[in-house]
């Protein structure tokens, strides 16, 4: 087997543009989740508007980037302010449950025939990142073993987590996040307070909302493509396992989670299919080796849910009291 | 109705002639009155439930809420008054609660209207009744367990310009009121001696401690009216003790504070006005030593031998050797433990109601009745879903 492959394309997942897609939804859902106790299960919905949104307005509207990019994050915060109307008054629960529902009704919607000329339907929507590269400052060359293109879109990508993780938590030391830690822990004993419940709700919603667009186009603009299958249910549960990870009411931890996430299945991947391939496993094919790194990553969840459930940068002491 | 029949006869010493001015606007701090000693009479002209007072804070008309067919609460008029400490008394089931809730905006009834301060808040929100000063405590404590007992006080405080999304990020926005909060909360934090808490997990604290923690946090808000649910429910006797001092202070600071409590002790020892609920209506209200004498009360929540020490052999003899003698006496009976409903209600007395679920037969045969029928439960008799029909 050769280690040093295993390693390096470990290595190469850490800093990959995917990485940093999960990483920033996985941030939207600690905003959610984490700090205000909104039970988001359809952040591949938010990811898929944000992504759409960005491919639709250049491609049928030939807007330049910037415009583009202002539509996406609009049309996340539409699609937060539409979900968060009916439910925030009520249970968690409940968000719960038209989360899933609204992910599906878009994944549903693009995937539609008679869209196709709009959505590009189940192929979807290629040919729309023109508008970035053309930004990009790095001339040609090799940077770190990587293409300038590559390179750029690297550095865009971290630049944004890093940006947003910064927000995130300035917003979270200061009283407006107090807030929403208090509505986290008990949302009537906030109201009995004089705070506008609904409102921080909402506006945790959208927050979390546009990190999820944020990453749809991180995760979108590498591609070059835009693909209605790639913004299925499982995305947003492994969302949750990266925040798992990482650690719910952290900053940090859903960017590690997300990092360890890729980085497991980087190396159950190359693991297996290197001793496949050298003959040490015969009861197992490639393709069963694909699925199999995806039991271990649940696999890995349950124990770390099971020793270390605050996940790798969570409060113990918080726990003590769940 | 008429509620005449069962007020105190004590009119004369609270008539209209010996009542100042009503001073409406609430600004008597100015005034140099002290809460603590001033006696001025509470009502104007008698004492009845649903009395008018001479200053009210809280004026509630006509409010009901039902719950399927059981009217929870059903008070056709009510006044707080202003600067004192109301205690809401009653058994499990009055309405109490329920009550709490309508007023603060957490439930809405049926109909009714219900003023605060003069303003009509019909509607109004519970967050917006919050910041016009009109804040309560839980029954259950609510504290926010993962965050620390400061993070507890600093969230009850209001103008905090950092709760702004647009303010948030900006620290030398917000950073000074934060220091103004915190000195606030470390006068409470001291006051409430939880000052050595202050860094701890609020789930880690003990519940009288909590319930202590949620006075405090409600106190943050600067609040008129301070209306606390079963404050003293959980609490040692010895913390009962500066909990008491607490409240009583806060009238000495100038707030008015209406609290719901089963403990007749502290009602006695604190209130300066006594409301009585029972079955969703007040039945009585009037100062703790009077309302206590109340036959209504008596019959309704206390028991008539609510003096006799249960806890001591002796006592026990004594009501029992009196209650042999009482012929209105049903120990020893079979309907024994069950309230007669008109003296709880006098009201429903003499209406054609039928009162099936409370005689004997009914309470022991439950089996005749269906399970379901609005005869066999809690449904207010007379009721029934065939006259919604």
């Amino acid at each position: 087997m050769d280690y040093g492959f295993v390693f390096s394309s470990a290595a190469g997942e850490l800093f990959s543009p995917t990485t940093a897609a999960y990483a920033l939804a996985a941030l939207g859902l600690a905003v959610h989740f984490g700090y205000s106790g909104l039970l988001n299960f359809g952040q591949a919905g938010f990811m898929a508007v944000g992504a759409y949104g960005f491919a639709i307005s250049t491609l049928s509207f030939g807007v330049p980037f910037f415009v583009a990019l202002l539509i996406s994050i609009l049309c996340s915060s539409l699609f937060a302010l539409l979900l968060g109307i009916p439910t925030l008054r009520l249970r968690a629960d409940y968000l719960a449950i038209v989360t899933i529902a609204a992910a599906e009704i878009v994944r549903y919607i693009v995937t539609t025939n008679q869209l196709t000329k709009v959505t590009g339907s189940a192929n979807g929507l290629a040919a729309f990142e023109g508008g970035f590269y053309a930004m990009n400052p790095f001339p040609e060359g090799s940077y770190m073993g990587m293409n300038n293109r590559d390179f750029f879109i690297r550095v865009i990508g971290w630049g944004l987590v890093v940006v947003c993780c910064v927000i995130v938590w300035l917003l979270m030391r200061s009283p407006w996040g107090r807030v929403l830690k208090g509505i986290r822990e008990d949302e009537n004993a906030v109201r009995s307070l004089g705070k506008n419940v609904y409102a921080y709700k909402m506006q945790a919603l959208i927050i979390g909302g546009v990190l999820g667009a944020l990453a749809g186009m991180v995760f979108t603009l590498p591609r070059g493509a835009v693909q209605p299958a790639n913004y299925g249910t499982e995305l947003t549960f492994f969302l949750w396992t990266c925040l798992l990870l990482g650690g719910m009411a952290t900053v940090l931890g859903p960017v590690i989670g997300a990092m360890i996430f890729w980085v497991v299945l980087s190396l159950t991947q190359s693991v297996l299919y290197g001793l496949i391939e050298s003959g040490a496993v015969t009861w197992l094919t490639t393709v069963q080796a694909g699925q199999l790194r995806y039991i271990l990553v649940g696999v890995a969840l349950m124990l770390l849910m099971i020793f270390r459930p605050q996940g790798v940068f969570g409060n113990k002491k918080e726990l003590a009291f769940a | 109705m008429s509620h005449s029949a069962h007020s105190m006869n004590n009119a004369d010493r609270n008539t209209a002639s010996t009542v100042k001015t009503a001073n409406t606007n609430g600004n008597d701090k100015d005034a140099g009155i002290n809460y603590m000693t001033d006696s001025s009479p509470i009502v104007v002209g008698e004492i009845a439930p649903g009395c008018k007072k001479r200053d009210p804070i809280v004026v509630a008309e006509n409010v009901r809420r039902s719950f399927g067919g059981i009217n929870a609460v059903d008070v056709d008029y009510l006044e707080i008054p202003r600067h004192k400490i109301t205690a809401l008394i009653g058994p499990n089931g009055a309405g109490k609660t329920t009550l709490f809730n309508l007023l603060t905006g957490f439930d809405t009834p049926n109909s009714g209207k219900w003023q605060f301060e003069g303003k009509n808040i019909e509607g109004v929100s519970s967050f917006k009744l919050a910041r016009m000063g009109m804040v309560r405590t839980f029954q259950l404590t609510k504290v926010m367990g993962k965050l620390t007992v400061m993070e507890n006080m600093r969230l009850g405080a209001a103008n905090q310009p950092g709760e702004r999304l647009s303010k948030a990020l900006f620290k030398g926005i917000w950073g000074g009121r934060e220091k103004e909060i915190t000195a606030q909360a470390d006068v409470l934090l001291e006051k409430f001696k939880l000052d050595v808490k202050k860094d701890d997990y609020a789930a880690s604290l003990s519940g009288g401690q909590r319930k202590l923690l949620e006075m405090a946090r409600s106190l943050m808000v600067r609040p008129k009216l301070v209306m606390l649910d079963e404050p003293m429910a959980g609490v040692n006797p010895a913390l009962t003790q500066s909990l008491l001092d607490h409240i009583k202070n806060l009238k000495a600071e100038g707030m008015t504070v209406l609290f719901v409590e089963h403990d007749m002790n502290m009602v006695r020892h604190i209130a300066d006005w006594v409301v009585v609920m029972a079955e969703g209506k007040i039945v009585a209200e009037g100062p703790p030593r009077d309302v206590m004498k109340d036959p209504a009360v008596i019959d309704a929540y206390l028991g008539a031998h609510h003096d006799v020490d249960l806890g001591d052999t002796e006592g026990i003899k004594e009501l029992e050797a009196v209650l042999e003698a009482d012929e209105e006496s049903v120990v020893g009976t079979e309907n024994a433990g069950i309230i007669a409903v008109e003296s709880v209600v006098p009201d429903l007395k003499g209406a054609d109601l039928k009162q099936p679920d409370l005689s004997p037969e009914a309470l022991q045969e439950p089996g005749d009745d269906e399970p379901n029928s609005p005869q066999s439960g809690l449904a207010e008799p007379g009721r029934t879903d065939k006259d919604k029909e």
